[in-house]
């Protein structure tokens, strides 16, 4: 019975139309979702976080997991997409009368966020490692710094009053585009490039790997995507200030990463998907809602302390999850793994193979 | 003496205050570089741990300035050495990747747990009767004087500790060589733990001194003043315990220049900016020597 139904299964995932299908099944329930209130609007916004927060993690997963290098300059690019975004759709462009046209300012976003990725992947030439780290926590702290002295954008301050222009059709687009690019990105010829840089630069450039070009384009995608997430970070959160983009955001994509495992897409999907909703689970509403379900299960007096003191503790949690992790579980949920549907047709056979001689891909 | 000197003669010596706290930290830095090759990220929240010891020394128990100095610096050797036995030690034999997420998320807890243990700022009480000389218009404290003069102290005493001590031969000996060094009977997980507590305990005297000179402490304060920590170890080439404390007063005299000069909110850009390029330019800082990469 087993076998047969594994069978199936398998059957079914080499079908061609079933991409195809899925795609449309979850852009109909993107739309579908907000526009017949099938779910309430906390949701909604979980949803939304969600999906931004899985570009994120595949994003960095391509410099941190698949290419091996250390980049901590996440949330700088976040911060560079999602101020551009912001003073386009405030400043330029007519978003009021034309909706439309708030693509172009996270593509907008995207783009100068890929620019500032070619500052950081010059020193990556040289400098691995530990340093490497320190570079683009550098970076962080700079561009933080930077944004911080301008006082037109708003200095320490931020930009309050943001259009609210992200919608979850359009977090699904950005979602599955960022997907989309970095499987194919990574299943291309760049992207075994990008796993020879990782196992041995200094080999890969011999054997003619132009290991500058390979880290050039995969800073530039991996920042353009973080861009593209600040940008939409920025439209639903409808304010931004230096502070929301601080090592603390950084180090929340790098515990997504490492949960989900490196190297991995659908560990990377896995893992923000069940980090932010044990963070949305974890906090003091959502958990006094629950509570208020299950007021049997739990005495008062405990009940109470944690719903006065979760907000404080999440946070505690939130670092705690990410040392265990690399103690105990330092392949995550999908390390060095993949879904067989990221797999392209041509790739499967290896990597079964691969998998059945129990070596990474 | 001119207000010109006089000027310059006063900020010199708030570089020192500052260059002193800065060495202090950064001496924890470097040595567990120099002994382990890792940047231990969580060490500027050990500082702040430090300065909380510190406020409930002298709040709760009531104690003068140098029982509190003395139980500070146990308190932050424990916490570091807690924090090398059981997060970095299964860690040695990792990737080097995982060692350094590891201690930023280490940090990030300490920030947190004592953000929900101390919600509000605290506020230090005066542990020493602070006295303001005027030496010809340059205003020097009593305070300012402890702190630079104690932290010297310390700074000699580590450097005698690591050059004419067995404890810091076998420091020196771990950094040199890992493979053999363990074979001549040096116990390498106790200099390790030594190394960490002594790192740790000088971050706690730091936090006692910078409590003292600014007297409101709160969770995230040793964000920042760790990262400056950290510049200066660079600068002065990381590994090397006394180019840490020379690089130490470099960024302190920058950040004063910096300061006299801009408004104080370019501080940071000009200390990352000069990270950034000390490390594009001259990796190994002042006075360490460049490692070549064999293949």
């Amino acid at each position: 019975m087993n076998t047969v139904l594994k069978d199936h299964w398998s059957k079914l995932l080499e079908q061609a139309w079933l991409v195809p299908v899925l795609l449309l099944i979850g852009f109909g329930l993107a739309f579908a979702i907000p526009e017949y209130g099938w779910l309430n609007k906390y949701i909604q916004l979980v949803l939304m976080y969600i999906g931004i927060n899985i570009i994120l993690t595949v994003s960095l997963n391509l410099v941190n997991g698949y290419m091996g290098e250390f980049s901590l300059a996440h949330a700088g690019f976040m911060a560079v997409g999602a101020y551009t975004a912001a003073l386009l759709t405030m400043k330029v462009l007519p978003v009021a009368a034309y909706p439309a046209l708030f693509p172009l300012a996270v593509l907008a976003g995207g783009m100068v966020a890929a620019i500032m990725g070619l500052i950081v992947a010059v020193p990556s030439f040289k400098i691995r490692g530990d340093y490497l780290a320190i570079i683009t926590l550098a970076f962080l702290m700079i561009v933080k710094s930077v944004i911080e002295n301008i006082d037109y954008i708003g200095g320490p301050r931020g930009i309050p009053g943001i259009k609210r222009l992200t919608t979850l059709p359009w977090v699904f687009f950005w979602t599955v585009a960022t997907v989309w690019m970095i499987r194919n990105f990574v299943y291309s010829k760049y992207g075994r490039g990008v796993l020879s840089i990782r196992e041995d630069e200094i080999a890969s450039d011999l054997m003619s790997v132009n290991t500058k070009r390979v880290k050039f384009l995969a800073f530039m995608l991996s920042s353009f995507c973080a861009g593209v997430a600040g940008a939409l970070f920025a439209h639903l959160l409808q304010f931004i200030s230096p502070r929301v983009f601080d090592i603390i955001k950084t180090t929340d994509v790098l515990i997504m990463v490492y949960l989900g495992g490196i190297a991995s897409i659908g560990g990377s999907i896995l893992g923000a998907t069940v980090y932010t909703a044990l963070m949305e689970l974890l906090r003091p509403s959502t958990m006094a809602a629950l509570l208020d379900w299950l007021p049997e299960l739990i005495f008062d007096p405990l009940n109470h302390y944690i719903i006065q003191n979760l907000g404080v503790w999440r946070m505690v949690i939130m670092p705690l999850l990410l040392v265990l992790v690399m103690l105990y579980w330092p392949r995550g949920m999908m390390g060095q793994r993949e879904f067989r549907g990221f797999i392209p047709r041509r790739d499967r056979e290896a990597h079964r193979r691969l998998n059945d001689l129990g070596e990474k891909p | 003496m001119s207000e010109g000197i006089v000027y310059w003669l006063q900020q010199i010596l708030n570089a020192l205050q500052l260059g002193s706290i800065y060495a202090l930290i950064a001496l924890g830095y470097t040595m567990v570089y120099g002994i382990l090759t890792m940047i231990n990220f969580a060490h500027g929240d050990v500082f702040m741990v430090g300065a909380f010891f510190c406020f409930l020394a002298a709040t709760y128990l009531g104690l003068p300035f140098a029982p509190t100095l003395l139980l500070t610096m146990i308190g932050a050797a424990l916490v570091g050495v807690l924090l090398e036995r059981l997060a970095y030690k299964p860690l040695r034999n990792a990737p080097r990747v995982s060692a350094i997420i590891t201690a930023l998320g280490l940090g990030l807890f300490l920030e947190n747990f004592t953000l929900a243990l101390a919600p509000y700022p605290k506020h230090i009480p005066p542990l020493l009767e602070n006295v303001s000389w005027d030496l010809g218009g340059v205003s020097l404290s009593s305070l300012q004087v402890i702190i630079i003069f104690l932290s010297l102290g310390l700074m000699f005493l580590l450097d005698y500790v690591v050059h004419r001590t067995p404890v810091g031969m076998a420091m020196r000996a771990i950094s040199w060589d890992k493979t053999f060094v363990p074979l001549m009977g040096v116990p390498v997980d106790l200099i390790i733990s030594v190394t960490f507590a002594i790192g740790a305990g000088l971050a706690g005297a730091a936090g006692t001194m910078y409590a003292l000179a600014y007297p409101v402490i709160d969770p995230y304060m040793g964000i920042m003043v760790g990262w400056k920590a950290f510049i200066s170890a660079v600068i002065g080439g990381i590994g090397n315990i006394r180019g840490a404390m020379i690089g130490a007063f470099i960024l302190g005299g920058v950040e004063i220049m910096v300061t006299a000069f801009f408004p104080s909110t370019y501080r940071d850009f000009v200390a990352f900016t000069l990270l950034l390029l000390l490390i594009v330019v001259r990796p190994y800082g002042i006075l360490g020597q460049p490692r070549t990469q064999k293949v």
